[in-house]
């Protein structure tokens, strides 16, 4: 058998066990949409709510606002579930006592995160899909002039470089069994703060104005916004794709670069035992 | 004390495992980084006794786990390891396993080094451990499927031999498409078996494979573990602390105690060192408590 079609196989093993695992756990899947749609219309409300609280009405375009803020919330949810799902890489082997039996098996690491990252951006693109469908008719959107493909480019272009931050983070998890899938909040709270999710970078203090500039959902964010709000063209789009994909160039291969060190360490200190 | 094989039980055979000086310790770092609020107490296999001590700890906080062992295993042979909990059975496995990296000392098999061609072993082995560990929402068949996925297999051949391996095992066919959790421990440890065999390794890893289950599913497990070797020529190294599993089952046993062995020889070489008393045929629990002054199963391991 050819190296090709092993490593093909075992890369849809983890797609289709991931898959099993929602299905098996389809009521978990509910309540994490239920919460995911709530705290998006949440956020969205704040816009017009806005108006109500400057106490002047119409000096205020509360349906840019809404979309600004809907834009946000949707692409962190995305970005978020994309990195909940890599960094569990390991996290689900050990809460479902599995650990060994995957880490044992004659798969290169890069093959793992392959299948087990491809799940994760399907899965994502696909459960941000129904949040987007559900806020767009409670908040009646008008989306006939926005550069939907092109939204959907920018958001995609960027995953890559959050899969390689997801697969550094999934380093916590093997290296402290305890405490690390906790760990890797810090994280994704910290891209939160940078990355302009709810408010122009512009606002920020210059140091955090700097961490953004390495932040990858600081450019989706400006490119998703440009496609949807100004219905920006794909060459405009442009100067916003490349640096997510320079970004992904540089983060991939140093996640698993890093998370191979890490499962060498974790071997050599005995802590891939399942619950650690 | 140590006593080696002298003989008995060796053959001119290829060996297919060489364990070779190998050592292991655990808990160094322990103290070092105790001060930060995520290290807690659960490092890995710091190797418990079964009444909770920490076994071979030195004033330094080491827990040798493995003890310079060296071992060879013939290509097709049942070899044993025998000893107490915490006497370093479960560390020796995760090393050929290339779950855990030694300190000192190569494990070749097939001949591959486990530490430089972790690959290479991977392809030729398979475990079942004494926790079945399989995602336990998802069925026997979604699991296998899974785990004979990771060694290459093709899904709709291994579906078929899913549940021709289950059916083989006894598991009903009603189960195959349940979820883990709604079977018993037994059935579980027979869907592991079948988990191990899917990928036909050349070296199959057995770690208590039969601890907490009823004698007939034991039974059954057994025959099994025999047929592979039997039918496939399939090598076993098979740790346990039932020592009448052990005498029928192995072509040789090594004794291991505080992470190292005191004895290895085939299961008539080991009892002829024991002295028979009142007539008796010594049995390995003889042996073990005459090489060690240790019972080999202790009451709180029943419990």
């Amino acid at each position: 058998m050819s190296t090709a079609i092993h490593n093909i196989r075992a890369s849809y093993a983890f797609a289709e066990r991931n898959w099993n695992l929602v299905k098996r756990y389809w009521a978990w899947e509910i309540v994490w949409l239920f919460y995911s749609i709530a705290n998006s219309l949440s956020v969205a409300f704040i816009g017009l709510g806005m108006e109500v609280l400057s106490g002047n009405t119409g000096a205020i375009d509360t349906s840019f606002l809404v979309l600004y803020l809907l834009i946000g919330t949707l692409v962190w949810r995305y970005f978020s579930s994309i990195f909940y799902w890599v960094t569990e890489v390991i996290a689900i082997e050990r809460w479902e006592g599995t650990i060994e039996y995957t880490l044992m098996a004659p798969v290169p690491r890069i093959i793992h995160m392959v299948g087990h990252t491809a799940f994760a951006m399907v899965y994502s693109l696909l459960f941000t899909g129904v949040i987007l469908l559900l806020t767009a008719l409670i908040f009646d959107l008008n989306l006939s002039q926005a550069n939907l493909l092109g939204g959907v480019l920018v958001l995609v272009a960027g995953s890559f470089s959050f899969v390689g931050i997801g697969v550094m983070g999934a380093v916590l998890p093997l290296l402290f069994p305890e405490r690390g899938a906790q760990m890797t909040h810090i994280i994704i709270a910290t891209l939160l703060l940078v990355s302009g999710v709810y408010y122009p970078i512009e606002v920020l203090p210059q140091a955090f104005q700097t961490m953004s500039v390495i932040s990858p959902a600081t450019y989706v964010l400006e490119g998703v916004r440009a496609a949807l709000l100004e219905n920006a063209s794909l060459s405009a789009l442009w100067p916003d794709i490349w640096p997510t994909l320079l970004l992904a160039l540089v983060m991939v291969p140093a996640g698993l670069w890093i998370f191979e060190q890490a499962e060498r360490y974790a071997k050599r200190k005995g802590r891939l035992a399942r619950n650690g | 004390m140590l006593v080696q094989a002298n003989g008995n039980g060796s053959d001119n055979r290829a060996p297919a495992v060489r364990v070779d000086n190998i050592y292991k310790a655990f808990g160094s770092e322990k103290k070092r980084w105790q001060w930060l609020p995520w290290v807690g107490s659960n490092h890995g296999e710091n190797g418990e006794t079964a009444n909770g001590q920490a076994r071979g700890e030195d004033e330094k906080g080491i827990t040798v786990a493995v003890d310079h062992l060296n071992f060879e295993i013939h290509d097709g042979e049942i070899f044993g390891v025998l000893g107490p909990n915490g006497s370093g059975k479960s560390t020796l496995i995760r090393l050929m396993s290339t779950l855990l990296l030694p300190d000192e000392g190569t494990i070749t098999i097939f001949g591959h080094d486990a530490e430089r061609e972790p690959m290479a072993v991977q392809r030729a082995i398979n475990r079942v451990s004494v926790e079945a560990s399989f995602f336990k929402k998802l069925s026997p068949m979604e699991n296998l499927l899974y785990g004979a996925r990771l060694y290459g297999l093709d899904g709709r051949k291994v579906r078929k031999e899913v549940v021709e391996i289950l059916e083989r095992l006894s598991i009903p066919k009603k189960n195959i498409n349940q979820p883990m959790d709604e079977m018993s421990r037994g059935m579980q440890q027979k869907v592991a078996v079948a988990r191990a065999l899917l990928s036909s390794p050349m070296l199959l890893l057995l770690d208590e494979p039969t601890t907490g289950l009823d004698p007939r599913s034991k039974r059954e497990v057994q025959a099994f573990v025999r047929e592979l070797r039997d039918e496939h020529g399939t090598t076993i190294l098979l740790t346990t602390h039932d020592m009448e599993e052990a005498d029928k089952l192995c072509d040789r046993i090594a004794i291991l105690d505080n992470g190292a062995i005191v004895a290895l020889d085939t299961p008539a070489g080991l009892k002829a060192m024991v002295p028979a008393e009142n007539g008796n045929v010594p049995t390995l629990e003889n042996v073990f408590l005459e090489l060690t002054g240790k019972k080999l199963v202790k009451e709180t391991d029943l419990v």
